[in-house]
């Protein structure tokens, strides 16, 4: 669920690379000794550096690719404009390629690193949306949460009720997405984040009309930036960006509300008719090895499922931080999305748009 | 030598055909199917719903008022444009054109750090212990980015009409009395008027499409109707609606077209 940076100019930036790839692939000469690996994933979600090693280690030539949300990866890769062999969707999104017939079982003797290093309980998590662990490795996974500024609050922000609080009106910043706002309604309401029942839905929308003169914008990623900044005092966040912010403004706070939340996980997945399979496995299960998530993680900052990497971190602070690596079992009322069907879908987004026209 | 001519053209229409045509029937197609692919006019009626109508609405009034404002800082300024030495104009239009060259969303998100709460400009106020600016996250904010950005678009071509005028005729007027605001008003504005039509219609359409605008510096608290189209093509994979929706929008653009190709016979847009 990892969000972009600057995406508009990231966007026009990742059409040229396809471009460009589109118009290269027709030449063997940019193919690396033993072909190629085109990889479809979220916007600054990687360290550069691994695919360089890859490329060198393997002599396999990756062509990669960026997307903004789940939603606009989605008809691209059914369209089949671009035969990419790996991406790396979310939770609910997954679960619909699975339904769709998109995706292509992951053979585990081929990819080695993902059982040994990856922990169990990611592979247990991935079960909401893959019962049988048949098409995801998780890549990264984390929480939806506050992140406030302590100097700029009363106090300790903990639930997400304080963000109807009349005296942080204008300091407020939403995640511009559906089911992140909704989520956060939901939750308040007491109702499943995944619900498609009317009436709840009903309530959900009308609580978020009800916080729409509080909030000072709805973001997506330039949360990071304007709470860094100072220019609001609370904000809805994932806790992969959480880390970044801290370092650079350590006045800022991470809290899981109390009332629970969203925990998500973004996962490899190989396409069903991916042309480099045997290149796209040996693609996933260099991402697996805990050097290379290591790295990764400390480019990134999102949460790793990788246990191997986690133990190689230097920094204690980092390695048993309540952000990056919280005890999910101390927290109550967790949910992971589900996919809600081309008609829960529709229902939400209508309902959502009636919240930003309002 | 005249069907040799005719060659020419070929890539032109080639391009077209491929980029403007083929979309352009692509779009009439997905707005006038369902996701089943049968025909349906529900894509275009749901402008009528009570978020979609309001969209339209707001976006109609922003991009009306920013053409308004357009208006009245560009003609000024073209008309200083047309009347200083031909030496000194070309630099001067440079100058205006500069910022152009620089990315668009480059320029807007500058603006968002202009704005800001704690931003450049609040910075230099309170340093100057005067008050605070609040207007980002507001109307005005977006319309201030639309000013801003769609204002060569304005002054080019009325610097083109203005540029145009004889002197001579001016000069008549004054020798057959008249003084001047009444020259401004009988012989420069009705002359400049294919220029202000271009000039609207090159702030107006950009300005009720925009997106970008309204979702870097009103917050994505207003929503613009730019905002809903982008929003069915990139997150809720409604390519139907978003088609129906752009149709709608495309009929103001053709009214646009039309009052243009009325008003501005000689083509001063196409100067640009």
């Amino acid at each position: 669920m990892k969000k972009h940076r600057m995406y508009y100019i990231r966007q026009s930036a990742a059409a040229l690379t396809i471009l460009l790839s589109a118009a290269l692939c027709g030449c063997s000469s940019d193919k690396g000794v033993n072909g190629q690996v085109i990889v479809y994933n979220w916007g600054e979600y990687i360290d550069p550096e691994t695919l360089l090693m890859f490329e060198e280690e393997y002599g396999i030539k990756v062509i990669y690719d960026e997307f903004e949300t789940n939603e606009s990866m989605y008809p691209k890769v059914e369209s089949g404009a671009v035969a990419y062999d790996i991406a790396c969707p979310s939770d609910y999104m997954i679960s619909r390629m699975i339904q769709n017939g998109m995706l292509s079982e992951i053979n585990y003797g081929n990819i080695p690193n993902a059982k040994k290093n990856i922990g169990a309980q990611y592979f247990e998590q991935s079960r909401g949306f893959d019962p049988e662990n048949k098409y995801a490795i998780p890549y990264c996974w984390g929480t939806v949460g506050i992140l406030y500024n302590r100097t700029m609050v009363e106090e300790p922000i903990t639930c997400w009720e304080q963000l109807w609080d009349e005296k942080y009106a204008d300091n407020i910043l939403m995640q511009d997405s559906v089911r992140d706002a909704f989520m956060v309604a939901e939750k308040l309401n007491g109702h499943s984040m995944n619900t498609l029942d009317p009436a709840e839905l009903e309530a959900a929308k009308n609580l978020l009309i009800e916080q729409k003169p509080l909030v000072q914008a709805y973001v997506v990623d330039q949360v990071r930036d304007k709470m860094i900044g100072g220019e609001a005092a609370i904000g809805v966040i994932y806790s992969g960006e959480a880390i970044y912010t801290q370092k650079e403004n350590p006045d800022l706070v991470y809290v899981i509300p109390e009332e629970g939340t969203n925990v998500w996980i973004d996962s490899w997945v190989i396409l069903k008719n991916a042309p480099n399979k045997e290149n796209a496995e040996k693609f996933i299960n260099f991402m697996c090895r805990e050097d290379i998530a290591l790295m990764n993680f400390e480019y990134i900052t999102y949460s790793t499922p990788n246990v191997a990497a986690r133990e190689l971190i230097e920094e204690e602070e980092i390695k048993n931080s309540e952000i990056a690596f919280p005890d999910l079992s101390q927290y109550g009322n967790l949910e992971t999305y589900v996919y809600l069907g081309e008609d829960g879908d529709y229902l939400y987004n209508e309902l959502w748009k009636e919240v930003k026209a309002y | 030598m005249k069907s040799k001519n005719k060659w020419l053209s070929a890539p032109y229409i080639l391009w077209s055909a491929v980029f403007i045509i083929v979309p352009l029937g692509m779009i009439l197609y997905y707005g006038l199917t369902d996701q089943t692919g049968s025909f349906t006019l529900d894509n275009i009626t749901a402008i009528a719903s009570a978020g979609h109508a309001k969209a339209l609405r707001v976006s109609l009034l922003l991009s009306l008022v920013s053409t308004l404002v357009c208006f009245l800082l560009a003609y000024p300024l073209a008309m200083i444009l047309a009347g200083v030495q031909v030496k000194r104009h070309n630099f001067i239009i440079l100058v205006f054109i500069l910022p152009m060259w620089m990315n668009f969303l480059l320029r807007t998100l500058a603006w968002q750090t202009l704005l800001e709460k704690n931003g450049v400009i609040n910075h230099v106020l309170s340093f100057l212990h005067l008050p605070a600016l609040r207007i980002i996250n507001t109307p005005a904010a977006i319309i201030l980015g639309m000013v801003y950005n769609f204002l060569p678009f304005m002054v080019l071509p009325l610097y083109n009409a203005l540029s145009k005028i004889d002197t001579n005729v001016i000069n008549a007027a004054r020798d057959l009395g008249a003084n001047h605001v009444y020259t401004f008003i009988r012989i420069i504005l009705p002359l400049s008027i294919p220029g202000i039509i271009s000039g609207i219609t090159m702030v107006f359409i950009p300005a009720l499409t925009t997106f970008v605008i309204s979702s870097l510096l009103g917050g994505g608290k207003l929503l613009l109707i730019g905002d809903v189209i982008e929003q069915e093509f990139t997150r809720t994979s409604n390519w139907h609606l978003g088609s129906g929706l752009s149709m709608i929008l495309m009929v103001f653009i053709l009214i646009n077209m039309v009052l243009s190709a009325i008003f501005d016979k000689d083509g001063e847009g196409s100067m640009l």
